[in-house]
């Protein structure tokens, strides 16, 4: 008989960057060795996103046999041989490498819609696609539905654009379907600024086609015959799939001219972000696909009026797109019955920092911190406390560890001084401080300010230095004050979304953890131990074994004893680099 | 050189005119854009040269000098942030004796480059060496296997 075993190995970035190569080849060659029939495939559907479910556990291996699924996590190439000697010969799989219970917990709370087909369906071939039901919405909508009936569909779903402000998606493609002129553009936003986050990249990559057919069921409802996906470069797996897929979508017609035989025709082009933060606000990206600096302008006149080369161009994030062609297939009130009243159906989130299941996650709106921290999360890494978690990157802020309970949905989080932005998701510990990250966002967003008007240019400039200083002990009274003042005016006075959503990473860490910023300021003292200047180090001669380490690392010649005797740290030759304190095997350097 | 920049023209020509493009290809194939370019370019389409530094040094992707033979990228998006990427970058550039504003050593064998966000984030702190990704990494391990590259006989 026929073994239909499957061995399905986890090959996203994550997965190739643990060694998932090694891996397959050595399940390759095992079951070759022992003329074993199974199929060794590529993709972990456990992870239902091509890789990136749970991709802190990669190599992440699952094991197909007769209908059951056997997870394995971390695997190496040496460990191969065994799997394939208990597990698929013998039929016992090995225990202790199995993936622990915190593995399930991790999906009992998702709701998957965007992620569905992802790591279930095979991104590089479209007849996968196809057969899960891909391109019939598109087949339906364009043969029996008139622009209208999409838009209502579309809008009565109440989804709202998941690339950072939420506004109705379903309004938006009415306003530039009304909007006068007979060319019209629509452009998938695939530039994922925010540091730290990978929805957008794992979409792609998981599911380009499920995009492309958004791009398609838009373009019908407002009446564009063109679009682009403006996607960053620093994503090469994501770009090539893309490709990829597009290349298919025109082999089977489905792009191009007479779509399902239809008056419609779509084409769609690749445009590579060239790395500018800012080329991810609307006018900026229009001007960037035009060849230009990507700086933005005033609006209105908003991009549904008058967008790319002048003309009605629609601006949709990636996630967004995806999600059409599931809300058609289903309908509008079966997507809007996850979620909450206002903010509906689900969101995608890039768990990361100091949790233990870090990965990618869809959760229903109006899910609990909590529950995504602790349930899906599996709670902090170690033993550290939570300190606070940091939603939307740089245009938004962090909930402290006391607010769990607290709703995620664009509402909520608004009213909590953050944002749902486009779902970055950070979890920070009691050694993060937050003076810090505050002054890192700065850093961030002073950096990629583009330079245009003055609130942000200079504002955030200004903004960097205070943090600067603060965190070095130079903070002075006042600062605190001076830090609120200047952000509102930056908040209220700048051109675009980037300096009108600057400061909140510091009013938000101000509103929450003022203390922290006294301390640094009156103590200088840095309660998490990060602002290296603010740090003090010195010998505990009762554990100081005169090993000379710790002199032998000190790269300003600050330590000095004999051997074999507790040495001392001069404190004014010491510049608090804190390589004695790493050198120290004894623990007897101390730092406070 | 030049038959290179010559066939960038001509796509650019053929698709239309687009900086950003010309700009890409140009790095793509010469691994920066160096000045003799520009200014070819500028005089063959009679475009100022400052519109196309205008748009070489607002992007971050655009290099104005050589890269290294060898290119470490470092990510120092949030998530490699609150692990650590900052002691990485650090000790990185302590190990390669980069001075003060510089990416590349001296003779050319390094680049060091900082990137917000690898979209590997569940793995930060993230470096890549060479293109390959090295997640959950460290200092130590990234500046061990500079070592072993500058043992090697080179490859090239
Ligand atoms: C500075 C800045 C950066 C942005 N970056 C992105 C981004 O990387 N991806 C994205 O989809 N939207 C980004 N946006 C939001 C877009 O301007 C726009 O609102 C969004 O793409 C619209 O699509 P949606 O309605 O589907 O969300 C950014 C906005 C600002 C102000
Ligand atoms: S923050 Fe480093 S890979 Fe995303």
């Amino acid at each position: 008989m026929k073994d239909n075993t499957v061995v399905r190995v986890c090959m996203g970035p994550a997965g190739i960057a643990a060694g998932g190569k090694a891996v397959l080849e050595a399940f390759r060659e095992t079951l070759a060795d022992r003329n074993i029939d199974a199929e060794v495939k590529e993709h972990c559907s456990s992870h239902q996103v091509g890789c990136l479910g749970l991709c802190a556990r990669d190599v992440l291996v699952e094991i197909g046999r007769n209908g059951s699924k056997t997870s394995y996590q971390y695997v190496k190439p040496d460990m191969v041989g065994r799997i394939v000697a208990e597990h698929i010969v013998g039929g016992t799989p090995v225990k202790e490498w199995l993936v622990d219970e915190t593995f399930d917990t991790f999906y009992r709370k998702q709701v998957k819609i965007v992620l569905a087909d992802c790591g279930r369906v095979d991104p590089e071939d479209i007849d996968s696609y196809i057969a899960a039901g891909g391109y019939e919405p598109t087949r339906e909508v364009l043969m029996t539905w008139i622009p209208d009936d999409v838009i209502e569909e579309i809008r009565m779903s109440g989804i709202r654009g998941r690339g950072g402000a939420g506004f109705p998606t379903g309004l938006k493609w009415e306003l530039a379907r009304r909007s006068k002129g007979d060319v019209k553009y629509v452009i998938c936003n695939a530039d994922e600024g925010d540091p730290g986050a990978f929805m957008d990249r794992a979409v792609i990559e998981g599911n380009p086609h499920s995009v492309i057919e958004g791009m398609l069921i838009g373009a019908f409802a407002i009446g564009a015959n063109k679009g682009y996906v403006y996607i960053r470069a620093e994503y090469p797996l994501a770009v090539e799939r893309l490709k990829l897929a597009i290349k298919q979508a025109y082999e089977r017609r489905f792009l191009g001219r007479a779509i399902f035989n239809t008056q419609f025709s779509f084409d769609i082009e690749i445009r590579l972000g060239a790395g500018a933060f800012v080329c991810g606000e609307e006018t900026a990206l229009i001007a960037s696909i035009e060849g230009e600096r990507g700086m933005p302008r005033s609006k209105p006149p908003f991009p549904v009026n008058r967008g790319l080369w002048q003309r009605p161009t629609v601006i949709n994030n990636v996630e967004t797109l995806a999600n059409v062609p599931y809300i058609i297939r289903k309908g509008w009130a079966w997507y809007a019955s996850y979620g909450t009243e206002k903010s509906k159906g689900t969101k995608v989130f890039a768990l990361t920092g100091k949790i233990r299941n870090q990965g990618l996650i869809e959760v229903p709106m109006g899910i609990t911190l909590g529950e995504i921290i602790h349930e899906i999360g599996g709670g902090i890494e170690g033993n550290r406390a939570l300190k606070a978690v940091q939603t939307g990157g740089p245009s938004g802020g962090c909930i402290p560890a006391g607010m769990l309970d607290l709703n995620v949905d664009y509402e909520s989080l608004a009213k909590a001084g953050s944002i749902v932005g486009s779902g970055g998701m950070i979890v920070l510990d009691e050694d993060n401080c937050m003076v810090n990250m505050a002054k890192y966002f700065i850093q961030f967003t002073q950096a990629e300010s583009c330079g245009k008007c003055v609130p942000c240019r200079v504002g955030t400039k200004r903004l960097l230095e205070i943090l600067t200083r603060i965190t070095e002990g130079q903070g002075k009274e006042g600062d605190i004050e001076r830090l609120e003042r200047l952000s509102r005016g930056v908040k209220t006075a700048s051109l675009c979304g980037l300096g009108q959503t600057a400061p909140n990473p510091v009013l938000s860490n101000l509103r929450y953890f003022r203390e922290e910023f006294e301390t640094h300021i009156r103590d200088k003292k840095c309660p998490a131990k990060v602002c290296k200047k603010l740090l003090r180090y010195s010998i505990l001669e009762e554990y100081c074994k005169g090993c000379g380490a710790c002199m032998k690392a000190c790269p300003a010649d600050a330590i000095s004893g004999d051997k074999k005797k507790p040495h001392r740290i001069n404190p004014d030759r010491c510049i608090r680099c804190g390589a004695c304190f790493e050198a120290c095997k004894f623990k007897s350097v101390a730092r406070d | 050189m030049i038959e290179e920049l010559e066939n960038i023209l001509e796509r650019y020509r053929k698709k239309g005119g687009n900086i950003i493009a010309l700009l890409q290809d140009t790095q793509e194939s010469l691994g920066y854009i160096p000045r003799m370019a520009v200014r070819f370019f500028s005089e063959e389409l009679g475009i100022a040269a400052s519109r196309f530094y205008g748009v070489a040094t607002f992007y971050s992707q655009f290099r104005l000098k050589p890269v290294g033979r060898h290119k470490i990228t470092a990510c120092c998006g949030t998530a490699c942030h609150v692990r650590g990427a900052e002691k990485i970058i650090g000790g990185l550039r302590k190990e390669l004796a980069l001075p003060a504003g510089e990416d590349t050593t001296p003779d050319g064998e390094f680049t060091l480059e900082e990137v917000a966000c690898l979209g590997t984030c569940s793995f930060a702190p993230v470096v890549m060496v060479d293109g390959g990704v090295r997640g959950k990494t460290s200092a130590d391990v990234i500046v061990k296997e500079i070592k072993a590259i500058r043992k090697k006989p080179d490859e090239g």
